[in-house]
């Protein structure tokens, strides 16, 4: 597949993630840009050290799941109230207790829906998407820290190798993607 | 790591395997030819799943006079089925997303295969609502979509619609779940791979690279989408409850339905997990991962539904007793006494009796007893739908219109064939993808690999134990 723009990346592979949060540390400490971190499984801790910002999809899942309760509520009330009403068994038009159980369901579906549709959407992962990885082994067990490299000068780059080197990556190594 | 773990724990992934080691472990049979003993189940299953569409066929073309229901019994094993398939569909979520929200670190091991059973137990229960219809060709009728007849809509009032609507969000849920965890394991495959291979491995895993931004968003998801499928599970066998419960038939007419009917389900649940996970971790050679560790945990589980199972069945009949209403009375004595006699004993005896052997840590521990009992607890969990459904039927308010149901080969087939629809689908889902979570597994080997943890433990790791906090 061919991407929008190709980047030069330097990066690093580490054979434990004790090696690879250490690594971060360090760089933390030298002011060392790190483009991307990867790893073949959640290593806890890890977003604090990356600064990330605490995902936002928990709000967008309530957003979806309030829109399911009022789809499901105001759906069945006007359809027993306005478009057909119906006794059912004596029992009053809107029978609110009723729409209880088909409330929550629509509620949980809307919400699961909405929310892993909204992960793959901003993460940019769908079907026959191919995004080129740096290494085969980083979804096995390698654990990778890479660096952009777009631009650097020799001694910017030098430096990356260095603190690569020194915090005990295994292998380094440099790829256009 | 994450949490602290217990000291007393025991190590749930043995033979000092590395991060590597469980990548080669888990995808490796994927990469190999099926066996022999694959093969023959595969034969018998798809020998069965032809029993199955052949019984269908029978019933659509026929009608559904070909089965042996009547006007007073009008659900028999079609009602029975469905029940005891959407019941083991239970323990796959209960595992995910329940032992998600409580940490249990065991679940890593099973989680995969269990939430598989799920849906594909699911698939099979669905079957049976939609082949009862007799006309199987209008069940979208049972959607509420704009129609020329009014519209008229269905009854939002019934719960049998709210069945449609329980099982339908049940069903995309763990179908979304399930798949969210595996999107990395496929990109673990892929990266494994080459040629054609590689492609269709690249097309299933949606391109995941592992990126740090990806976990983190990952996890958020993971936890929100088990915070949803905990209240979900419960509401699903409430729901199947409610169709009984919600009737003015004695037997059925009561409120401890709902409790009762999760726990049931959780309780057959964990029975089908133990008896495809004890023949998955030999066939598969997943000992390693699968451990007698995690066996023991789920006779716990089954342990724990089954007594509240038991009591609810005493409970019951206490109650029964206790109202005062003779109708209530007689279902009850009916029940235990009247002509399924041989059904409620061998439902007391599967389900309350036999898991007691469990108390005992020596047959909680134990792989052959274990097999045998989660077969029990099978055939006791069907026992109590069928106790439930055609027992009460069978004996109204009023005696001229008793009867006596037994099935026609047609029921039976289509009950057999569907045993043979799911294990199709569990064989095909052992070829193509991993059976255990590589990434999840991966992620407690710290804190619960052999080599770190329990008597074989190497002291020097220790040293990194506390690292990852902060």
């Amino acid at each position: 597949m061919s991407q929008n723009k190709s980047k030069e990346v330097l990066f690093g592979l580490y054979d434990d993630e004790t090696d690879l949060m250490d690594a971060i540390r360090v760089a933390n400490k030298e002011h060392l840009e790190i483009d991307e971190v990867f790893t073949p499984f959640p290593v806890h801790g890890l977003d604090h050290l990356l600064h990330f910002e605490e995902s936002r999809l928990h709000i967008a899942g309530f957003v979806y799941g309030a829109m399911g309760t009022l789809t499901a509520f105001l759906f069945m009330s006007w359809v027993f109230t306005r478009d057909w009403p119906i006794i059912f068994g004596g029992k009053p038009y809107w029978s609110v207790p009723a729409f209880i159980p088909i409330t929550f369901e629509l509620t949980v579906l809307f919400c699961a829906i909405g929310m892993v549709v909204s992960y793959y959407t901003v993460n940019g992962l769908a079907p026959g998407i191919t995004i080129p990885t740096l290494h085969d082994r980083i979804t096995d067990d390698k654990f990778c820290i890479a660096f952009n490299t777009n631009g650097a000068s020799t001694q910017d780059i030098g430096n990356m190798k260095d603190f690569l080197s020194k915090t005990g990556a295994s292998l380094i190594d440099s790829k256009v993607v | 790591m994450s949490a602290v773990v217990s000291p007393i724990r025991e190590p749930l992934i043995t033979g000092s395997k590395t991060y590597h080691d469980i990548t080669e472990d888990i995808c490796g049979p994927t990469e190999r030819a099926p066996g022999l003993l694959w093969t023959i189940a595969m034969a018998l299953s798809v020998a069965g799943l032809a029993v199955f569409a052949f019984s269908v066929f029978w019933t659509v073309y026929f009608g559904i006079g070909t089965w042996n229901l009547n006007r007073t019994i009008g659900w028999g094993w079609d009602i029975t089925n469905f029940v005891w398939w959407i019941g083991i569909g239970h323990a796959g979520t209960l595992i995910s997303a329940i032992l998600l929200l409580f940490r249990q670190k065991w679940r890593t091991g099973v989680n995969r295969a269990a939430e598989a059973m799920t849906i594909f137990a699911v698939i099979c229960a669905g079957q049976f609502p939609l082949i009862h219809m007799g006309r199987i060709w209008l069940a979208f009728f049972i959607f509420p979509y704009p129609n020329t007849r009014g519209p008229l809509w269905v009854n939002f009032n019934s719960p049998l619609l709210w069945d449609v609507f329980a099982i339908s969000t049940y069903f995309t849920v763990s179908i979304l779940f399930w798949y969210t965890g595996l999107v990395p394991d496929f990109a673990t495959m892929r990266d494994r791979s080459t040629g054609m291979r590689r492609k269709i491995y690249n097309f299933l895993s949606f391109g995941w690279t592992g990126s740090a931004k990806h976990w983190q968003r990952f996890e958020s998801l993971s936890l929100i989408l088990a915070g949803l499928a905990t209240p979900l599970v419960l509401s699903v066998h409430t729901i199947v409850s409610f169709d009984f419960a919600t009737s003015v038939i004695p037997g059925w007419h009561t409120t401890i339905f709902p409790p009762y009917f999760v726990a049931g389900a959780i309780f057959s649940g964990f029975a089908m997990v133990l008896t495809l996970m004890l023949i998955a971790r030999k066939v598969l050679h997943l000992e390693d991962y699968i451990t007698v560790e995690h066996i023991e945990s789920m006779n716990k589980v089954i342990l724990l539904t089954g007594s509240i199972v038991g009591t609810a069945y005493l409970t019951e009949l206490f109650i029964s007793w206790y109202s005062g209403y003779i109708y209530e009375q007689f279902a009850f004595f009916n029940r235990a006494l009247g002509p399924y006699w041989w059904s409620y004993f061998g439902m007391m005896a599967c389900n309350v009796l036999s898991p007691q052997i469990f108390w005992f840590k020596k047959y909680r521990r134990s792989i052959f007893v274990t097999f045998f009992m989660s077969i029990f607890i099978n055939i006791g969990m069907w026992f109590e739908r069928f106790v439930i459904i055609a027992t009460t039927l069978a004996r109204d308010y009023l005696p001229s219109s008793w009867s006596y149901y037994v099935p026609t080969w047609v029921e039976i087939g289509i009950f057999v064939g569907s045993i043979g629809l799911f294990f199709v689908l569990f064989l095909l889902f052992t070829r193509v993808a991993p059976v255990v979570a590589i990434a999840e597994v991966k992620s407690i080997l710290k804190t619960s690999g052999d080599q770190y943890k329990g008597k074989n433990a190497m002291p020097h790791h220790h040293a990194h134990d506390d690292h990852g906090h902060h």
